[in-house]
């Protein structure tokens, strides 16, 4: 899968502050597709965490390797199923929740060995992807999607509004909205299915 | 073990800047008292064990590595024995400066095992109460005796912890059970193309291999020291295990069909194809240099090998644990195939222990781990690098305080809300 690793770089980096943002030093965090390990690395070095990463692709492992990180070679359901229940304090899941193949069943594994999760996406509805779509009535291709119809890992594409509904659905409590205009401009939750490119969600189960 | 492709790939690549150890010579250190009491119960006195090292000990003794060799190796990991020798130590890929193993860093040990015929105490050995070769009498071992008898000269040479132990295959399994067995003594694991636990299949190959050296008439019930060896039974048992050592995709690259010194089939019983010819030449070689009795007993204590052996889980077998471990497996090795690395990591992680697990491409075949092979010297290098750093935070209580903290939050808080992992 090396030809997705290109794209998730550049990309990482928009979403990655955020999430930092909403990380409490000290804490125990699980990054799944953790990439090369910038995110992991930068809460590991600066707010002390104790991380752990899944990552399935080779080339990436051994960058994660190179900065000392504990990193799980393989794939992300996989790799979270001998983790005792709540073993995190955070589980992350930047931009690969649209990549998973039971996304349902991923955020309910991340809910059960970690306290809270935080999942971060591209938002199908936003202005710009919809205005490609019915202009061009081509399928959409940005920054934010990189890829060919033919060859996007992209299998499981949602809306904000459409991953609220889910939410509520499997009993989710949403504990931070944030939106992100590109290329890095935060904005509110006014029209945000409408305005934000990339969508940050922090979750935990409604007990 | 290496092939003599494994040689020729050696010689063909050479690491960037990385260089041989030069000559060494193999040593040897004796011990009586306490005699090792052995896991069957026995007592075995006295124990001589050969071994190497290569690069300096660090007047702090934090840099030392203890390399395991695999079931048919020795303590030679790296170097020349004589300046005029063609073939290095088995595993001079990876030890020495500039390597991953980088000998101008840290300080590398490698002991034969016992029940082994390299120098260290083995059914080939005089047995004291009847001046004669051991044979059959010398005592069934298990892994976990020859890492106890490891632990002895590590404690002779000064060593009270370990940066890491390490080591392929049986290597591997020998590593893991240092860390359950002696978990302060070690910082930091590599474990390659190994697995917590032999399978009934590798039990299977090791039987075929055995019964062909115990139905050789010249093995004699072992009594063979003063006549000829049982050397076709222990040509075949090579044979066998060298199979296992090879992908189907590599063998058909290597061989394919293509038939030795002739171009038609001829119908008989001869060396017809090329990989019959190259096998025959692996079994013919080893005999010169093994002995077939140890080759019994050390494939005895591989059957034996079961981490979570006395537990109820493989996870409950490494709570003792302490170590940080790398894990690396190879796609194409189908003796120790990935997800029985898999496993181990899981049960690792399960134990809150930092684990990191890497997955190689290589069409090589359980040999992958004795080949140079650019991703696997730099994982190794680079989780040492770390390794080495954490150990020497690790000599700051605090640090090491919050950290034992961290782990046992990680450990407790799933054992406290369900009775154990899913």
């Amino acid at each position: 899968m090396s030809w997705t690793s290109p794209p998730r770089e550049t990309k990482r980096r928009l979403d990655y502050e955020l999430i930092s943002e909403l990380v409490p030093h000290y804490s125990r965090i699980l990054d799944l597709g953790c990439g090369d390990g910038q995110l992991l690395a930068d809460l590991m070095n600066n707010k002390n965490c104790e991380v752990r990463g899944i990552e399935i692709d080779q080339a990436h492992v051994r960058n994660c390797i190179q900065r000392g990180l504990p990193v799980y070679h393989g794939d992300m359901l996989e790799g979270m199923q001998h983790y005792r229940d709540g073993s995190f304090d955070l589980v992350i899941l930047s931009q690969t929740l649209q990549q998973a193949s039971d996304p349902v069943r991923v955020i309910h594994a991340m809910l059960r060995v970690g306290q809270r999760a935080i999942i971060s996406f591209p938002n199908f509805g936003w202005w710009h992807t919809r205005l490609q779509l019915l202009l061009t009535g081509r399928m959409p291709r940005h920054r934010l999607l990189p890829y060919e119809w033919y060859n996007t890992p992209n299998v499981h594409l949602c809306t904000v509004r459409d991953f609220r509904a889910l939410c509520r659905q499997e009993g989710l409590e949403v504990l931070h909205e944030i939106f992100v205009a590109p290329p890095a401009r935060r904005v509110g939750p006014f029209l945000a299915n409408w305005r934000a490119g990339l969508a940050i969600f922090e979750l935990r189960n409604r007990s | 073990m290496a092939t003599d492709e494994t040689f020729e790939i050696a010689q063909a690549s050479k690491l960037g800047g990385a260089h041989s150890v030069g000559l060494v010579e193999t040593q040897s250190w004796t011990f009586e008292d306490p005699p090792l009491v052995l896991d069957c119960g026995q007592v075995l006195t006295p124990v001589t064990q050969a071994y190497e090292t290569y690069g300096e000990l660090s007047p702090e003794r934090d840099n030392a590595i203890l390399v395991f060799h695999a079931l048919s190796g020795d303590a030679h990991v790296a170097g020349y024995h004589r300046p005029e020798e063609r073939r290095p130590g088995w595993w001079d890929t990876m030890v020495g400066p500039g390597k991953a193993f980088d000998t101008d860093k840290y300080f590398v040990i490698c002991a034969n095992v016992i029940g082994g015929c390299r120098g260290s105490t083995g059914p080939s050995s005089i047995n004291p109460a009847t001046g004669r070769p051991y044979g059959p009498d010398f005592p069934i071992l298990t892994l976990s005796d020859m890492v106890r008898a490891q632990e002895r000269l590590i404690t002779h040479l000064g060593i009270e912890k370990l940066l890491a132990v390490t080591g392929g295959s049986m290597g591997g399994m020998m590593a893991l059970d240092w860390t359950v067995r002696f978990p302060d003594r070690v910082h930091a694991v590599v474990a390659i193309a190994t697995t917590a636990r032999i399978t009934a299949q590798s039990i299977a190959f090791n039987e075929v291999g055995r019964q062909a050296i115990m139905s050789d008439p010249h093995w004699n019930q072992g009594n063979y020291y003063d006549g000829p060896s049982p050397e076709s039974g222990l040509a075949v048992a090579r044979m066998i295990g060298h199979i296992t050592y090879l992908s189907d995709e590599q063998m058909h690259r290597k061989f394919g069909r293509r038939l030795q010194d002739r171009d038609t089939l001829c119908y008989d019983f001869g060396t017809e194809f090329q990989v019959e010819s190259y096998l025959r030449y692996q079994g013919n070689s080893f005999v010169r240099r093994f002995d077939a009795n140890s080759y019994l007993y050390i494939t005895k204590a591989i059957d034996y090998f079961d981490l979570a052996n006395g537990h109820r889980s493989l996870i409950e077998s490494l709570e003792r644990a302490k170590s940080e471990f790398l894990v690396i497996s190879f796609t194409s090795d189908w003796l120790f195939p990935a997800e029985q690395a898999k496993e181990l990591v899981r049960a690792l992680q399960a134990n809150g222990l930092l684990t990191t697990f890497l997955e190689i491409m290589s069409n090589y075949g359980h040999d992958a781990f004795l080949l140079p092979n650019d991703e696997l010297s730099t994982a190794v290098s680079g989780f040492l690098t770390h390794a080495q750093r954490r150990l020497r935070q690790h000599d700051n209580h605090e640090t090491r305080a919050r950290q034992n903290l961290v782990r046992e939050s990680l450990r407790q808080h799933g054992a406290s809300e369900q009775g154990g992992p899913r």
